[in-house]
């Protein structure tokens, strides 16, 4: 296996044959990828070398060190924490190889079409539909999908559609790979609270998928999605984050440099926070410790959790604290931008986007369920929709 | 940045706990300890020895060659784990770590100190420190501040101590217990007795100077207020569990009370507590074994955070139970009552927090 004194020579020969000052940024990106040192945890071909996943954080390292760029993840997030992995454990050879660099190299966005007016945290009753052209071996599809993030920038998509709604809801669905440029794909933005368009709706009229970006087997679906949904559960960073490094490190900073807005109430709630915060940076590095010791914990549900809440705890007293400053707002201009940034921006901004950390990704209650049932075991609400055909539940 | 530290429970340290844990279910189960808890004598019969000296549990912080097993704060912390989990009456927090650790800052050059040192590593003696339960670190100089004009209120474990260690002005001294009033007082926690000690009338042996005992003293609680988050950690586990278990099993609407939501989220938040307590609890351990820089800042973090959630894990664990958590009979109320005792111990979260403000330079309005 390739261990780490390996990763630093493969490291030393792709800056040595491809010096970042003088190659260019998509160059460099593949030729990273082709050296398998975009993900070392991939099969060699796929970006990888069968390599020990806890290895990654050093390559990373040594390249920023080395003024490497990066494939800037803030832009092609769900395509790193979602579709790859998915596209990895359950693509076929053609659709790994078609796929996976230019998603790694950002030369690809994805985004994820889950997603629905009549389904949300109840996923498994979307009715997006997908029939089959008996002609071509085509799936035809049509229905509408919401908040869908970076849809006005991604090339593809994984696509959650129905295949059989006479089954029960988490039965007949089919996980499938779309193609955003299909003339029957309309994106318009959904303006945020924030002001600007992140997210979007999407409109799939007589979309045309071919069978070979189907992921898994037909009514498969809901399975295949889990792969998705496990990882888009805070992907844990190989990297170690130092102390202060993150929503509490702005709040902070301010309370220094700030002295004339002090007051003992905000000095005891920053207390509670900087303590929690750095219990959470802990408890990530513990993860991380675990997950490089080849024994993950069901700790990882709990980072989302923990960061939500904290997000939006410290943005908000960041407001308060900001006194006259807290009451401005940069700028309301409705954007639709290209990459997502919890921890830019003043401190309004910051505050207002916190709030849908705790929706985006399952939201809080939905979080604090799985917790309970999957991990402290409790038994799940009596609920009546496991076993009635999709086409006959209310809605 | 300095110190990298290590979070995990080594394979060693994971088996140190299954030894504890057994030796606890056999000699010190809740039925042994709720027994006992209004004797006067709390301590579980034979527990000491077994713990102490055929376990080594006293001398884990104790180098070899001064006679003790040379482990560490890791490996103490994993004690600690089990004791709070059990909510076990025995001088381990106060000798082992608290009076244990002054004297190894004293027990370099040999003398009266390393002596004591070696007979509290084998479990052969037990010292604790002559100081309110309630004292922090940096609480340490005031011990010294004053002659003791008044017996020390609210000393722990004194009742079970050979020796004891009498802050004066001039220094450190080991005094025979028996040479010293001392006079048991009611605990809210009656797993851990307290006694009000009145050392005056007793000579004793000075262990160490002026300046290097409030060190010593300091370090000692120090250590004890990093570990004490371990046995916090270990008693809001045993809460956790038992609160889940009872859920489960207990039905009323024709369901088991563990499937209503408004139940299950309040575990699952009790759980996310707990994940960041083992967090914390094993950073201080780990920053106190390494004399990590930042060793302060990381044990008054584990402080701050775990002695809440030591007290919410054992006041949901009564709420949870319904009636049955109200009993004396259930050891819900001794959890509750070293967790709301502990949040005292070896100052308070507030206390904490206060360092932290200072450490992390976040200091308080002018
Ligand atoms: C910024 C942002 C970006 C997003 N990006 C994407 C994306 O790219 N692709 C995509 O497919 N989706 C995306 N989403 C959608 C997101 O996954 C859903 O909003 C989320 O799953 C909740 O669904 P919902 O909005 O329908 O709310 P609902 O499910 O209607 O929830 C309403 C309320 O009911 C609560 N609730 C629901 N069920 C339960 C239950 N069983 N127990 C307790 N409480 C419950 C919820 O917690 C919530 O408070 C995004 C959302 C946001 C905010």
């Amino acid at each position: 296996m390739t261990d780490a004194a390996d990763l630093r020579a493969r490291v030393r020969d792709l800056l040595a044959a491809h010096p970042p000052a003088t190659t260019g940024r998509t160059d460099f990106l593949r030729a990273r990828f082709d050296a398998g040192l975009a993900w070392v945890h991939h099969p060699a071909g796929l970006g990888g070398l069968d390599a020990p996943r806890s290895l990654q954080a050093a390559v990373d390292a040594g390249l920023a060190a080395a003024g490497a760029p990066d494939n800037d993840p803030g832009r092609i997030g769900i395509g790193l924490g979602m579709a790859a992995p998915t596209l990895l454990a359950h693509g076929s050879d053609e659709v790994r190889a078609r796929f996976l660099k230019p998603l790694w190299t950002g030369e690809e966005v994805w985004c994820q079409l889950f997603s629905e007016p009549g389904a949300g945290s109840d996923l498994a009753a979307l009715g997006t539909r997908a029939v089959r052209d008996a002609a071509t071996g085509d799936w035809i599809v049509d229905g509408q999908k919401v908040w869908t993030s970076s849809a006005h920038t991604a090339r593809w998509a994984i696509l959650l559609a129905r295949t059989d709604p006479d089954l029960p809801k988490h039965r007949g669905i089919t996980y499938f790979v779309c193609d955003m440029t299909d003339p029957g794909v309309e994106v318009r933005p959904l303006r945020q609270l924030t002001g600007e368009a992140e997210f979007n709706e999407v409109f799939l009229t007589g979309v045309r998928i071919p069978d070979a970006h189907r992921l898994g087997a037909v009514g498969d679906g809901w399975r295949v999605a889990r792969t998705t949904l496990m990882n888009e559960r805070v992907s844990i960073g190989g990297a170690r984050i130092p102390r202060e490094g993150g929503m509490i490190g702005r709040a902070a900073a301010v309370w220094r440099d700030r002295p004339e807005l002090r007051t003992h109430a905000l000095h005891r709630r920053l207390l509670d926070l900087w303590v929690d915060s750095e219990v959470a940076r802990l408890t990530g590095e513990r993860l991380r410790q675990q997950l490089a010791a080849g024994e993950p914990g069901p700790e990882g549900s709990a980072m989302k959790l923990g960061f939500a809440r904290l997000h939006q705890a410290v943005s908000g007293l960041e407001v308060e604290l900001l006194a006259d400053d807290g009451l401005l707002y940069g700028d309301w201009t409705m954007t639709r931008p290209e990459r997502v940034d919890f921890t830019g921006r003043d401190a309004g901004y910051r505050y207002l986007r916190a709030k849908g950390n705790s929706i985006e990704g399952g939201t809080s209650e939905v979080l604090l369920n799985i917790v309970a049932e999957r991990v402290l075991g409790l038994p799940p609400e009596p609920r009546d929709d496991k076993d009635v055909p999709w086409k006959d539940l209310a809605r | 940045m300095s110190h990298e530290p290590d979070l995990l429970h080594s394979d060693t340290q994971e088996a140190l706990r299954a030894a504890v844990r057994a030796l606890l279910a056999d000699r010190a189960g809740h039925p042994v300890v709720l027994g006992r808890i209004e004797t006067g004598d709390p301590y579980p019969p034979g527990l000491w020895p077994a713990l102490a000296g055929d376990i080594g549990a006293a001398g884990l912080l104790v180098p070899e060659e001064l006679g003790g097993q040379g482990a560490g704060h890791r490996e103490t912390a994993v004690v600690l784990e089990e004791l709070g989990r059990a909510v076990t009456p025995a001088p381990y927090l106060t000798g082992a770590v608290v009076a244990t650790e002054t004297l190894l800052a004293l027990a370099g050059d040999g003398g009266p100190a390393a002596g004591l040192l070696a007979e509290l590593a084998a479990g052969e003696r037990t010292a604790v420190l002559a100081a309110p339960l309630t004292t922090a670190p940096r609480g340490a100089d005031a011990l010294f501040a004053v002659p003791a004009e008044a017996p020390v209120r609210g000393v722990a474990d004194a009742v079970a101590a050979d020796v004891l260690l009498v802050p004066r002005p001039d220094g450190l001294y080991a005094v025979p217990a028996v040479e010293a009033a001392v006079t048991p007082l009611s605990p809210l926690d009656l797993t851990r007795p307290l006694a009000a000690v009145d050392a005056r009338g007793a000579a004793g042996t000075r262990l160490a100077g002026a300046a290097g005992a409030r060190a010593a003293v300091r370090r000692g609680l120090l250590a004890g207020a990093g570990l004490l988050a371990s046995e916090q950690l270990g008693l809001a586990e045993w809460c956790l569990e038992e609160t889940v278990r009872h859920a489960r099993e207990r039905h009323q609407f024709n369901r088991p009370v563990g499937s209503f939501q408004a139940l299950k989220h309040r575990m699952a938040r009790l759980w996310l507590d707990v994940v960041g307590a083992r967090a914390a609890a094993r950073a201080a351990a780990d920053a106190l074994a390494a004399g990590a820089a930042d060793a302060e800042l990381t044990v008054a973090v584990a402080q701050a955070y775990c002695s809440g959630v030591a007290v919410r894990a054992a006041e949901e664990c009564v709420q949870l139970h319904g009636g049955i958590g109200m009993t004396w009979e259930h050891p819900a109320h001794l959890a509750l009552k070293r967790a709301k005792a502990d949040q005292l111990a070896l100052g308070s979260a507030g206390h904490h927090q206060d360092v932290v403000a200072d450490l992390a330079d976040l200091p308080a309005p002018a």
